[in-house]
């Protein structure tokens, strides 16, 4: 927590409550004013200029992968915190499939006490079974007791459907999410692409969004079932954007999606060039998907924007399409990608991206807002109208893997504070 | 040709380009004639074939079209190479270049990689010798010169220039879902105005079909009394275990060309196979060896054929000027 | 012939420029006449012969040689063409396609061949065909005729028969055909008129043939 004080002038104050003109005072890590025209105060105060910008509650991402411990050499929670705060982030939920996994306690608070001196909140994720083998429930009492508040076997859909009815009913009673990864893995047969129109073109294999459906669909039976709170992540498919549309109207309510700005915004076609940048799992799909995806964020079908941000080293990345590994960066480039290619106004972009992924994580500790006046410091001032190129070699993750190098995007982050401490200051990492 | 560097895709090429790879072809077949058939036309340059899958026909046929360009032929397969010791597909075609490769011939499992090794190097020339399902160029050029000058040596005429295949009807028969021949064979007869239909059951033909110029057919017999063509695609046994097919013995009595099939072609029809065939199960042995069937001479073709994309990438140096003539 | 001349002569594309009618179509069909006989008569009768034309200015030269001779000596002499592309020792200079086909009726082995060219000027397409003839097989000997030689020698190579000894600088162009011979001289292209589409494909190549 710092002691610093700061002033954030001349912005537009956008929360979940709303949007009103004022300067935000920033004094020993919690927000100490928010009112029109804040004097500076006395001496030694900080003041960060927000003209023409918005000044939101910090962004969360309920689905970033570190790749602490085990995968240094792509990513650390010094290097992904850091890249998160250029993104505007203050909160990120770690991902468990890392080498050892997150699968036990002991894994959890080496992660917690990494996150300590990172650039924003990291909330490590547990895995719902030992080692994500899909076999044996992992301890998640043990590691709810830690604060863990969201179990996933991510990289990895949990394929026996009696194990994860199992794992619903146990998370049932612990107050958390049960987050899934839609794919099932028969009938994504291995394959390395969207299967479709340009997949027979380029003779890639197939990975049908029929496995995304399918388990979609499970899930959903299985949450009607059970009552757990389950989480679908990254939505790909017209027809699981429809299957839990179906899901919700029906009255299920313990039911949360979430959608990546890859998804959101790249098809299929990207893979017309065999750059394994585009290969990610659930892939890129068709254009009709994409439309699809937009429109089940516009009416509420999904709740959030993820990022699923993978680091890739080179060596995983510059091989064959059928070697290289899935994934693709997304910190640094996500709230731009959404304001350039969702046309959804910025405040819609901000719930979808803060205060909706806070509240869907549990975070507490002011994440996600509202600005007011105690409430620790955590939040990012957005000018919404700069242009910049992505280039990345100018990353601060340690990997490259972005699929929007050398795009033209609109809007970036000009500030971040996580509590009270300005990490981001005019576009630059402060540490 | 200087240009276009690499053959990744058949589609590079164009009708001008396959008529150019075919007229040059025929100059090939002339020097395989010869009792010396070698022409110093590559000496001094250097030919790798990655074959970083196992093919036996398919590089030999390369080799001798190499060596019989003069060029200075380098093997390498992946099985006891640097690739086993772990070293990248990238580092090994980029340490190989620097050694002094004129051009890769590359064959991978992966559709793909042809391209991104042409990506990845900085001046030698890639031709794509199998990727994946996704194409085998050389394999439809040869196809091509193979049916133009077939056709006009059992009917008695030039070979048509430009090479044209108008209004042939081509049937391409078998597993065209995992077939690279299949997809470089339909944009090549395609481009040269061939009619193609695709006679296959349903699983094993791609999940789309959307912008391939194409029919598809599930009636064998009844394609084979109106097609003038028919391309045999072997099928392979591996695919039993993933569930495209109930048998072989199933599939041969529904799609294979049978010798009581094979009667209902029209007596100018010609049969086509990119080989290696499993006798008695896509194609029957008295069929394979019939008269209407150009097996053989597709593998003869091969070299030629080969001979003319290399010489075309490399045998030339692009700039006009400096020559001496006289 | 004039193909060979302009690789030679660079980036030259323009029309010829005539300088000077060196033959006419009545000289061309003497001199054929004369080194008709001088070959039957060197090689005591027209047994065994073989005429090769290099492809594509000295292809109708062994058409004319042939007819001549079995007019003269009764013999019905093998006619060829060679086209020796693939020989060419600037074949990484610039694009070099293969202009017309290769095509000898007879075994070479044992053959007196007689090459047959409508102008020698380097000598390089002569080494070139010398190298091509050897891999179809052994002749007993080899000769060279030619209708106009035109000096500018870059190898040891000297011609059997001449029709014409023609002294040229070596940027002047010489353009033979049965109907006669021609001196002139192509200007360099001016650069901006029309400037070449750059060539897209494989099929560039066409573009870039030895012309």
């Amino acid at each position: 927590m710092s002691e610093r004080r700061v002033l954030v002038h001349g912005g537009t104050v956008v929360d979940a409550t709303g949007a009103r003109r004022a300067d935000v005072l920033v004094a020993g890590g919690v927000i100490a004013e928010v009112g029109p025209h804040l004097e500076r105060g006395r001496r030694g105060t900080l003041a960060l200029d927000a003209e023409g910008c918005v000044v939101a509650p910090g962004l969360v991402d309920v689905h970033t992968h570190l790749r602490e411990p085990g995968g240094e050499e792509a990513e650390t929670l010094e290097s992904g915190s850091r890249a998160a705060a250029l993104g505007g982030f203050t909160a990120v939920v770690a991902m468990p499939n890392t080498e050892p996994p997150a699968d036990s306690a002991e894994v959890v608070r080496y992660v917690l006490e990494r996150a300590r001196t990172a650039c924003c909140s990291v909330q490590p994720a547990g895995c719902i079974t030992v080692g994500r083998q899909g076999k044996v429930l992992a301890p998640m009492a043990e590691m709810a007791g830690l604060g863990v508040r969201l179990f996933t076997d991510d990289g990895h859909g949990v394929q026996d459907p009696s194990l994860m009815r199992r794992a619903l009913e146990y998370a049932s009673s612990l107050g958390v999410v049960v987050a899934q990864h839609c794919e099932d893995d028969a009938l994504a047969a291995g394959g390395c692409m969207n299967e479709g129109e340009w997949s027979s073109r380029l003779g890639l294999p197939g990975r049908s969004s029929l496995a995304e459906e399918v388990m979609v669909e499970r899930d959903l039976a299985l949450a009607r079932l059970t009552g757990a709170r389950l989480h679908l992540m990254h939505l790909s498919s017209a027809a699981a954007v429809a299957a839990v549309r179906r899901a919700k109207a029906a009255g299920l309510a313990n039911v949360s999606a979430e959608a990546t700005p890859h998804h959101l915004s790249l098809t299929d076609e990207a893979l017309a060039g065999y750059d394994p940048v585009f290969k990610v799992n659930p892939p890129l799909r068709a254009r009709a998907d994409v439309e699809a995806l937009r429109q089940g964020l516009a009416d509420g079908t999904i709740d959030v924007i993820a990022t699923d941000h993978a680091p890739h080293s080179p060596e995983a990345k510059q091989v064959t399409m059928c070697e290289a590994a899935p994934g693709m960066v997304g910190l640094e480039t996500a709230l731009a990608v959404a304001l350039t290619d969702l046309a959804l106004p910025i405040a819609d972009v901000l719930a979808l991206m803060s205060w909706r992924p806070a509240r869907l994580a549990g975070l507490g500790d002011g994440q996600g807002g509202p600005l007011v006046p105690g409430a620790p410091a955590h939040l990012c001032v957005v000018d919404p109208a700069r242009g910049w190129v992505v280039d990345p070699a100018k990353l601060a993750s340690k990997s490259r893997n972005t699929p929007f190098a050398g795009r033209r995007l609109q809007g970036r982050v000009r500030h971040t504070l996580y509590a009270g401490e300005p990490v981001v200051i005019g576009e630059e990492a402060q540490r | 040709m200087s240009q276009a560097r690499h053959l990744l895709s058949v589609s590079d090429l164009g009708a001008e380009g396959i008529d150019e790879v075919l007229r040059l072809a025929d100059t090939f077949a002339e020097v395989g004639r010869r009792p010396i058939p070698r022409v110093p036309a590559l000496r001094g340059k250097t030919v790798v074939l990655g074959f970083f899958e196992d093919s036996t026909r398919t590089r030999m046929s390369f080799e001798a079209a190499a060596k019989r360009l003069s060029a200075d032929v380098m093997s390498f397969s992946s099985s006891g190479s640097s690739l086993s010791k772990g070293e990248s597909l990238r580092d090994t075609v980029c340490n190989l270049e620097a050694m002094g490769v004129d051009a890769f011939v590359v064959r991978h499992s992966c559709a793909g990689a042809p391209s991104q090794v042409a990506g990845w190097l900085s001046h030698a020339s890639v031709v794509n010798a199998g990727d994946g399902a996704h194409e085998h160029p050389t394999q439809a050029l040869l196809d091509c010169y193979t049916l133009s000058r077939e056709r006009a040596r059992r009917l008695g005429v030039h070979p048509p220039r430009p090479a044209v295949l108008a209004g042939l009807r081509i049937a391409i028969v078998g597993d065209i879902r995992h077939s690279r021949v299949a997809r470089s064979c339909v944009a090549a007869f395609s481009t040269l105005g061939a009619e193609v239909t695709l006679v296959a059951p349903p699983t094993l033909l791609p999940a789309s079909l959307a912008g391939w110029p194409v029919e598809v057919s599930h009636d064998l017999d009844a394609q084979l009394a109106k097609c003038d063509v028919v391309y045999v695609l072997r099928i392979q046994a591996e695919r039993m275990k993933e569930q495209f097919l109930p048998s072989l013995r199933e599939y041969t009595a529904t799609y294979g060309l049978t010798v009581q099939r094979a009667r209902l072609l029209g007596p100018s029809a010609l049969v086509m196979h990119p080989g290696p065939v499993c006798r008695g199960v896509e194609l029957a042995a008295e069929v394979a060896d019939s008269p209407a069937s150009v097996i053989t001479t597709q593998v003869g073709n091969g070299v030629a054929v080969r001979m003319a994309v290399l010489y075309l990438l490399l045998g030339s140096g692009g700039s006009l000027g400096s020559g001496e003539a006289g | 012939m004039a193909e060979r001349e302009r690789a030679a002569l660079g980036a030259r594309t323009g029309p010829l420029q005539v300088r000077a009618v060196v033959m006419d179509r009545d000289d061309v069909r003497r001199a054929v006449w004369r080194i008709a006989h001088e070959i039957v008569e060197r090689n005591h009768g027209a047994q065994g012969l073989v005429l090769v034309g290099l492809q594509t200015g000295g292809a109708w030269v062994a058409a004319e040689l042939g007819r001549v001779i079995e007019a003269v000596a009764g013999v019905q002499v093998p006619v060829g063409t060679l086209d020796v592309a693939y020989y060419r020792d600037d074949i990484r200079l610039r694009p070099v396609v293969p202009a017309a086909a290769t095509e000898i009726p007879v075994e070479v082995d044992g053959a007196v061949v007689v090459l047959c060219d409508d102008v020698l000027f380097t000598g390089r397409t002569v080494r070139a065909a010398l190298n091509a003839l050897c891999d179809h097989g052994r002749p007993a000997a080899v000769q060279l005729a030619v209708m106009v030689d035109r000096g500018h020698r870059e190898l040891p190579i000297r011609p059997d028969y001449v029709g014409k000894n023609l002294p040229t600088r070596r940027d002047e162009m010489v353009d033979v055909s049965d109907e006669g011979v021609v001196l002139g001289e192509v200007p360099p292209e001016v650069p901006a008129t029309g400037a070449a589409p750059a060539p897209s494909g494989p099929a560039s190549a066409v573009e870039g043939r030895g012309r």
